[in-house]
């Protein structure tokens, strides 16, 4: 569990999704801290994507899926029927595994999100640009060529833009689903750097296949097996003295 | 066999060989019989027809005590069943096409009106034309005008379009709509800003070889249109356009190539209308292809 002294910004009460008949998560209760990186570990299938998905309601989209339990966003419940789905995933925004650019120029992909939500005024756009851009890192290598096509960048500079993307409606918290396992180190390193840049302003939660990942940038690592959320806690302690033998085995790479 | 002493020069055996030739030669000639086929009718066709054409032709209604001879009506005609039908195709098959492949969540459903659009798809004309007759000239009092033969080319491009249309919606990756989404699009919004820029050269080129089927049509036509060669009713610019839809009836290039064949035996002039029809396919291919081209812009 996470500290008690944290802010908490989204918790997940006996939290149980299925996909047809598949249960692929069980009783996930967990409480994530706000302006922390939190990162969500384990083999493959074990349910972590689901779960990060289940925190912007992308899930949704997966004919078949049904959720029971609760997820809390400042203390409100994500999956009442009152919530407006395209305002939770504007204050909830994602990155996904693989870059995701638009067919359109750069600026127009940056633009999208605040275009969508309807600012309409020129100036106001291009500052929302020019910051999205600087916040993401990538400022200096595109501020030339904003009415390139996104897709004549390299795949980190890609990933980049579409973390610009996510930034540019403000969002309160970032969703990153193997964001640089498609990457090379360099690009992957830039992409961590940035991460711990936005904790000031954003909770990053992120999924990763990596755990050395895990344990450099994140502040609180959950583990997940077979659907279930088996430990969760300070990175640190939990990469050093991890109380389950199962997290254990799995860290130390004994499975996964 | 021994393969050390198998050198790379010997290649293959003699049977291989003359098998591999044989096989060459064989389909050498079909590619070359197709082409010359193609060329033959072409050229027949050209031909036969330049001859007759003339600018008077083109722009003149025939007329047998000026002792005219002229396709205009026939253009008018099919520049405007044209126009109506696309005005009433593109909206209901882009529509449906985007319904089917971004809104329903009925599998099954979907699946059984696929399977009913390739169906229809492959339905003869004629079958068409029978229905337009009773459905739209009788039951819904038309008569015999454009308007009716427009409407029943809509049921029979209607297929034609919602394929290619969701062939070119299922060609978009699914990321772009999640990226969409996931920065709090509406379902609409998504379909409009991201999915139909990107797939709309695949639907202009079906929208422009709709518009091939639509001018090369005759059956359904001649049963629902009618077969004059007269100029009815045509008012001027677009204000009367609806009204002379409902009002006039007449003979579209195709029908009028039916009429001046069969009715008369003038074969000058058939073989004129289709030197006319030719370069209209001919024109309509290249705009698909350079549709295509120019809307993949990234």
């Amino acid at each position: 569990m996470c500290d008690n002294n944290e802010k908490i910004i989204i918790e997940s009460n006996k939290l149980n999704l299925y996909y047809g008949d598949n249960h692929a998560l069980k009783d996930i209760s967990f409480r994530i801290p706000s302006n922390r990186i939190t990162a969500l570990i384990g083999p493959s299938g074990c349910g972590k994507s689901t779960f990060l998905k289940t925190l912007n309601r992308m899930n949704d989209l997966v004919p078949g899926v049904k959720i029971e339990g609760q997820v809390m966003y400042n203390g409100e419940d994500i999956y009442s029927k009152a919530v407006d789905v395209t305002r939770l995933r504007r204050q909830i925004g994602m990155v996904f595994q693989k870059a995701n650019p638009f067919p359109m120029s750069i600026y127009d992909n940056i633009a999208y999100g605040p275009r969508t939500h309807g600012v309409r005024n020129r100036a106001k756009l291009d500052e929302i640009v020019e910051r999205s851009l600087r916040d993401a890192a990538i400022w200096e290598e595109v501020k030339d060529r904003l009415n390139k096509s996104a897709l004549g960048l390299s795949g980190g500079q890609q990933q980049r833009i579409c973390i610009a993307r996510a930034l540019a409606v403000e969002p309160d918290v970032l969703l990153m689903d193997e964001s640089t396992s498609a990457l090379d180190p360099i690009s992957t390193s830039k992409i961590e750097e940035l991460a711990m840049d936005l904790k000031s302003r954003y909770t990053v939660i992120m999924v990763t296949h990596n755990m050395q990942q895990a344990l450099r940038i994140s502040d609180y690592t959950a583990f997940f097996l077979l659907g279930e959320l088996v430990e969760y806690g300070d990175t640190q302690t939990m990469f050093s003295k991890p109380t389950d033998k199962r997290t254990e085995d799995y860290i130390t790479g004994r499975f996964g | 066999m021994n393969r050390e002493s198998a050198s790379l020069t010997q290649g293959l055996s003699a049977r291989r060989r003359a098998y591999d030739i044989g096989m060459r030669a064989l389909l050498y000639a079909s590619a070359i019989i197709i082409c010359a086929l193609l060329l033959f009718l072409i050229g027949y066709i050209l031909v036969r027809g330049i001859p007759h054409l003339s600018w008077e032709f083109l722009s003149s209604e025939e007329s047998v005590i000026k002792n005219i001879e002229g396709i205009l009506p026939a253009l008018i005609n099919t520049l405007y069943v044209v126009i109506a039908t696309l005005i009433i195709v593109l909206p209901l098959g882009v529509g449906s096409a985007i319904y089917l492949t971004e809104y329903a969540t009925n599998k099954k459903l979907v699946a059984a009106i696929e399977f009913a659009t390739e169906t229809l798809a492959g339905m003869p004309s004629i079958i068409f034309a029978l229905v337009g007759v009773i459905v739209f000239c009788e039951f819904a009092g038309l008569g015999t005008s454009l308007l009716a033969g427009a409407f029943s080319l809509v049921m029979m491009t209607l297929p034609t379009i919602i394929r290619t249309t969701q062939e070119s919606l299922k060609t978009v990756p699914q990321s772009y709509r999640e990226g969409s989404l996931a920065l709090g699009a509406g379902k609409w919004h998504m379909v409009r800003t991201v999915v139909l820029p990107s797939s709309v050269d695949g639907i202009v080129t079906g929208c422009i070889l709709a518009v091939g089927r639509i001018v090369g049509e005759s059956a359904v036509l001649m049963f629902t249109a009618g077969m004059g060669m007269r100029l009815a009713k045509y008012g001027h610019g677009l204000g009367e356009f609806f009204k002379n839809l409902f009002d006039s009836s007449g003979a579209t290039l195709t029908v009028a190539l039916y009429n001046y064949a069969k009715e008369r035996a003038d074969f000058e002039s058939a073989f004129a209308v289709a030197v006319v029809l030719l370069v209209i396919a001919f024109i309509i291919n290249i705009a698909a292809k350079l549709a295509g081209r120019k809307l993949k812009k990234h």
